[in-house]
C-alpha cells in the first residue's frame, strides 16, 4: 500500500510517500512557499525519489484545514485531482490534528494554533493520551475565548504551531503554569503524520471524491454579511 | 514527400478565469467534441457582482466534476489525448488556481503535455470553432474586463493595435445597469431594454485621438450616472429604455467606427468579435451591416461560445500545441498576463 500525503494547508509546504507503514521520502519546506507554483513540483519529485511513477500510489492524504483559504484550495484540488483520475481512495485530514500529531507522545492536552488574524486563531485541542481524541472542536475562535475555554478544563496544555509564538504573551498570561510551548521542532506539519492519521479510518474515507471540499471553519465575509442583514431586515 | 498522414489532435481545455468551471474536448482545434460549463452566477447575485472567495470556493467544488463530463461526454480517455491546456491569465487569481492546479495534476498524472494559455487568446480562438481564421485578421475583444482590438497578421500572432484607458465595453454595462437598478449581470438586459425602447437620450461619443484606436467609457459611464442625478433632484423619474439605447447606441457607434478604421488601415481578410459583450444584439447587427457593406467577411461566435468556456482555451492551445508551446508544473495562476505572440 502506498501512499501519498500533501499539505499545503498554511505556509509550509509538506509532501510524503508511506510504502506499508515505512516513510519512503518525506520533505518539508518551510521558506516563503508559493503553493501553486511549488506542489506540482514537489508532489513529482518525491514520487521520483521513492522511485515510483503516479499509478503506483495506491491512495492520498490530505490536510483539509482549516488554514489559508488559498493554500488549502490549492493542496485539495491537486489531491481531488488525482485520487479522481487515478481512481484510488482519498483521505482528507484536518490541519489542526496533523499539528497535535507531533505531539503524539506527550500525554494531555495538545492545542494546535495557526493564526487567523485580528486577534482570531484556527485551535482544535486534541487529548494525545487517547489517540487524539478531540476535545475543543476545530474551529475559528478569538485567542481569548479559546483560552477562556482551556482554562475552565483546567489540565495542563501543550501548544504547538509556529503561530504560539503571535499569543505566547497572551497565552501565558491567562494560563501561567498550564501552559507549555512545544519545542520549535513539532511545529511544522508533517506529510507523514498526517498519512499516519489517514490510515487509522477505514478507505474508503471519503466516499464522493467530486464532493470532497476544504474544512473553511468559517463563511465567506460577503456572505456573513448578507446573512447578518437579512436578519437584521427581519427584525 | 511521401504520403502524409494527419493525425487528429485532441486537447483537453480547462477554464476557471472568473465565475464558470469548464472543461472542453477539442478536436484538431476546430471541432467541439464536449464543452461543459458550470456557472456560478445564482450564487453571486445576491452580491451585485462576482464575489472572488465564492467563486473560488465553488470551482473547488465543480472541477472534478465539470472534467469527468466533458471526457465522459466526449467518450475519451485520458490517454487519448495530446495535451491539457488551462487558462493561466489574467482573471481572478484565487479562482485560476484551482482550474490550473486541476490542469497540472491531471496532466501529470498521465504524463500530459501542459499548456497555460491567455483567456483573451481563448476569446479570439472561439472563432475558430466556427469557421477557418484568416489572416491578416482584426478582432475586437469586448468582454467584462477586455476592450481591445487586436491585430492578427498569422496564426498564433498578436498586435494590441488599440485598448480601453478606463472602464472595459461589459464593465460600463454592468455599472450602467446598476444605475438603472437591473441586478446583476446587467448587460443583457440593457441590450433588451436598448431594442425595445422608442427614444432614446442623446450621450457623448468619446473617440481620443482622431488616429487612436484606444477606447474610453468612463466618461459615458459618468454622462448617465449625471443624467440619472439631475432628473432626481428634480424630482422627476426617468425613462430605463431610454438611457439604455442612448447609452447603448454610443457603445456601439464607438466600437464599429474604431473597427472600421483599422479593417481598412491594416486591410485584413476578416472581422470577428469576441468575449461577453459580443453577445449584444446591437452590437452584432451594426457590426454584421458595416462590414457587410465593407465587404469585408465578419464573424462572432454562436453565444455560448462568446461567454467563458473552455472549448476556447482547448482552441487557442491546439494552436500552441502545434507550435511547440509548453508549460512545466511550476505553471501558476497569472491574473495580469500579457498576451503574447506564440508565432512570432
Ligand atoms: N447582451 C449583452 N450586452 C452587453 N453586455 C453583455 C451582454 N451579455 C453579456 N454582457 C456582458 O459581458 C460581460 C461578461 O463577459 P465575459 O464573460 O466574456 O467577461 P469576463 O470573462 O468576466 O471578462 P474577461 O474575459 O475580460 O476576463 C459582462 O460584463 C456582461 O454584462
Ligand atoms: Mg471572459
Amino acid at each position: 500500500m502506498i501512499w501519498l500525503g500533501i499539505d499545503t494547508a498554511n505556509s509550509p509546504l509538506a509532501v510524503a510517500i508511506v510504502k506499508d507503514g515505512k516513510i519512503v521520502a518525506a520533505e518539508t519546506r518551510n521558506m516563503k512557499v508559493n503553493h501553486s507554483a511549488s506542489v506540482m513540483p514537489a508532489i513529482e519529485d518525491i514520487i521520483k525519489k521513492a522511485g515510483l511513477s503516479p499509478s503506483d500510489i495506491d491512495a492520498i492524504a490530505v490536510s483539509q484545514g482549516p488554514g489559508s483559504y488559498t493554500g488549502v484550495r490549492i493542496g485539495v484540488t491537486v489531491a481531488k485531482t488525482l485520487a479522481w483520475t487515478l481512481q484510488i481512495p482519498l483521505a482528507g485530514v484536518s490541519s489542526l490534528k496533523v499539528l497535535a500529531a507531533n505531539a503524539g507522545i506527550y500525554q494531555g492536552l495538545v492545542c494546535s494554533v495557526i493564526d487567523a488574524r485580528r486577534e482570531n486563531v484556527y485551535g482544535g485541542v486534541y487529548n494525545s493520551a487517547h489517540q487524539l481524541e478531540s476535545v475543543i472542536d476545530d474551529g475559528h475562535y478569538s485567542m481569548a475565548s479559546l483560552l477562556e475555554k482551556l482554562k475552565e478544563i483546567g489540565q495542563p496544555v501543550l501548544f504547538v504551531g509556529q503561530d504560539v509564538d503571535v499569543f505566547w504573551q497572551q497565552i501565558k498570561q491567562q494560563l501561567g503554569e498550564l501552559a507549555t510551548r512545544a519545542p520549535y521542532t513539532f511545529d511544522l506539519p508533517s506529510a507523514g503524520q498526517l498519512i499516519y492519521l489517514a490510515e487509522q479510518v477505514e478507505l474508503p474515507a471519503v466516499e464522493d471524491t467530486h464532493n470532497f471540499v476544504p474544512t473553511y471553519c468559517r463563511l465567506v465575509e460577503a456572505e456573513a454579511n448578507w446573512l447578518k442583514e437579512q436578519k437584521e431586515q427581519k427584525r | 514527400m511521401g504520403e502524409f498522414i494527419m493525425e487528429n489532435i485532441y486537447i483537453l481545455g480547462i477554464e476557471s478565469s472568473c465565475d464558470e468551471t469548464a472543461a472542453s474536448v477539442v478536436k484538431n482545434g476546430t471541432e467541439i467534441v464536449s464543452n461543459v460549463v458550470a456557472s456560478q452566477i445564482e450564487s453571486h447575485k445576491r452580491f451585485g457582482g462576482v464575489v472572488p472567495e465564492i467563486a473560488s470556493r465553488h470551482h473547488v467544488e465543480q472541477i472534478t466534476v465539470v472534467i469527468e463530463e466533458a471526457l465522459k461526454q466526449a467518450n475519451i480517455q485520458p490517454a487519448d489525448l495530446n495535451a491539457v491546456c488551462v487558462t493561466e491569465g489574467p482573471g481572478l487569481v484565487g479562482a485560476l488556481l484551482i482550474g490550473i492546479n486541476a490542469a497540472k495534476a491531471f496532466s501529470f498524472a498521465h504524463g500530459l503535455p501542459l499548456i497555460g494559455v491567455h483567456h483573451i487568446a481563448g476569446h479570439i480562438y472561439a472563432n475558430a470553432l466556427v469557421q477557418p481564421m484568416e489572416f491578416p485578421l482584426l478582432a475586437l475583444v469586448v468582454s467584462g474586463g477586455h476592450t481591445e482590438l487586436v491585430l492578427m497578421k498569422e496564426d498564433g500572432n498578436f498586435e494590441l493595435i488599440g485598448e480601453t484607458r478606463d472602464d472595459a465595453a461589459g464593465e460600463a454595462y454592468d455599472k450602467v445597469a446598476r444605475v438603472l437598478n437591473i441586478p446583476y449581470p446587467g448587460g443583457p438586459q440593457i441590450d433588451r431594454l436598448a431594442h425595445e425602447s422608442d427614444g432614446e437620450v442623446d450621450f457623448p461619443r468619446v473617440w481620443l485621438e482622431p488616429d487612436s484606436y484606444d477606447f474610453s467609457f468612463s466618461g459615458l459611464k459618468s454622462a448617465v450616472i449625471n443624467y440619472k442625478h439631475n432628473a432626481d433632484q428634480r424630482g422627476e423619474a426617468i425613462n430605463p429604455m431610454h438611457v439604455a439605447k442612448g447609452f447603448q447606441d454610443s457603445v456601439v457607434e464607438v466600437l464599429t467606427a474604431k473597427t472600421l478604421r483599422a479593417a481598412r488601415q491594416y486591410n485584413v481578410k476578416q472581422v470577428i468579435a469576441a468575449g461577453g459583450v459580443s453577445a449584444n444584439k446591437g452590437l452584432r447587427d451594426a457590426l454584421t451591416a458595416t462590414f457587410n457593406k465593407e465587404g469585408i467577411p465578419f464573424y462572432v461566435p454562436p453565444l455560448k461560445l462568446c461567454t467563458d468556456n473552455a472549448a476556447m482555451i482547448a482552441a487557442a492551445g491546439t494552436s500552441m500545441f502545434k507550435a511547440g508551446k509548453r508549460s512545466d508544473l511550476a505553471l501558476n495562476g497569472r491574473p495580469g498576463l500579457e498576451l503574447l505572440s506564440w508565432n512570432k
